[in-house]
């Protein structure tokens, strides 16, 4: 009980970090590295609410290949140091930032407003987020949206091939 | 046990640090990693109520968000390259017109 609080807090405080770090960071490399850390971090967070499987996915699909895509398209353009200077800011940006914030504030309102009682115990702890669990809900209940996803896969891989392309 | 709440905490303040990050950077690939944030703040949500409830459909939904996301960064990231090389610059201040 005592060991999950301990570690909500190891995993949390450091995702906040790391992805106030892609904020921060001047070179999209280092951005890069805080935001493969921040969805480590995340995916230790869905172990402690007992999805084990989007937790593997986590790591596999973001920290793996997404985050591999982006060091590719970073080392592919070869950015010099033009972006190490710092960037020029426009007074609407800082207006975005604080519209930014008054959502945060909104969305702190609408929370503080559920009761704060701990989460009970699961029915069946051992079929919940497990992969044969989340497989036989994706397989029945979601079964179109699944295959759909295999279609957007598809056009997606189509779609970045005719982008990107000088020529095909 | 950790409260529901403390999860949603933790949804809102990543959602607003990449809701910030698109607003303020003005480097594309920056920008498309802040949007990857905000996914995962709403899949967090996603998770901690399916947790909360004991339905096992939250999960589902976090998968296609990540189905989704991942296409979204494939093409996204091609969208880039193809902006680079027309114009040499990923300033998404700059980039106005769709033609060269």
């Amino acid at each position: 009980m005592q060991a999950e609080l301990v570690l909500f807090w190891i995993f949390a405080v450091p995702l906040v970090l790391t992805a106030l770090g892609v904020l921060i960071a001047r070179s999209p490399v280092y951005a890069a590295m805080n935001l493969v850390a921040a969805f480590f971090c995340l995916a230790g967070i869905y172990v402690l609410l007992t999805a084990h499987l989007i937790a593997f996915m986590q790591i596999l699909v973001y920290a793996g290949a997404v985050m591999v895509l982006f060091l590719f398209v970073i080392m592919l353009l070869s950015l010099g140091d033009e972006h190490l200077q710092p960037e020029r800011r426009r007074v609407m940006q800082y207006v975005g930032v604080g519209g930014a914030l008054g959502l945060l504030s909104v969305l702190v309102a609408a929370i503080s407003r559920l009761p704060d009682q701990a989460m009970g115990p699961l029915a069946n702890p051992d079929r919940f987020g497990t992969v044969k669990a989340v497989g036989q809900v994706l397989y029945t209940q979601f079964l179109l949206p699944f295959e759909v996803t295999s279609l957007l896969l598809l056009v997606a891989i189509v779609g970045a091939v005719v982008v990107a392309k000088e020529r095909i | 046990m950790v409260p529901v709440t403390w999860y949603l905490w933790l949804a809102a303040i990543l959602f607003t640090i990449g809701l910030s990050g698109v607003l303020l950077k003005r480097n594309a690939l920056i920008v498309m990693m802040s949007v990857e944030l905000m996914l995962n703040a709403a899949n967090l949500t996603f998770l901690a109520f399916a947790r909360q409830s004991g339905n096992i459909g939250g999960h589902a939904i976090a998968f296609f968000v990540i189905a989704v996301a991942a296409a979204e960064a494939a093409v996204g990231l091609a969208i880039v390259i193809a902006i680079y090389r027309t114009r040499g610059d990923l300033n998404v201040d700059e980039v106005r017109a769709l033609h060269e």
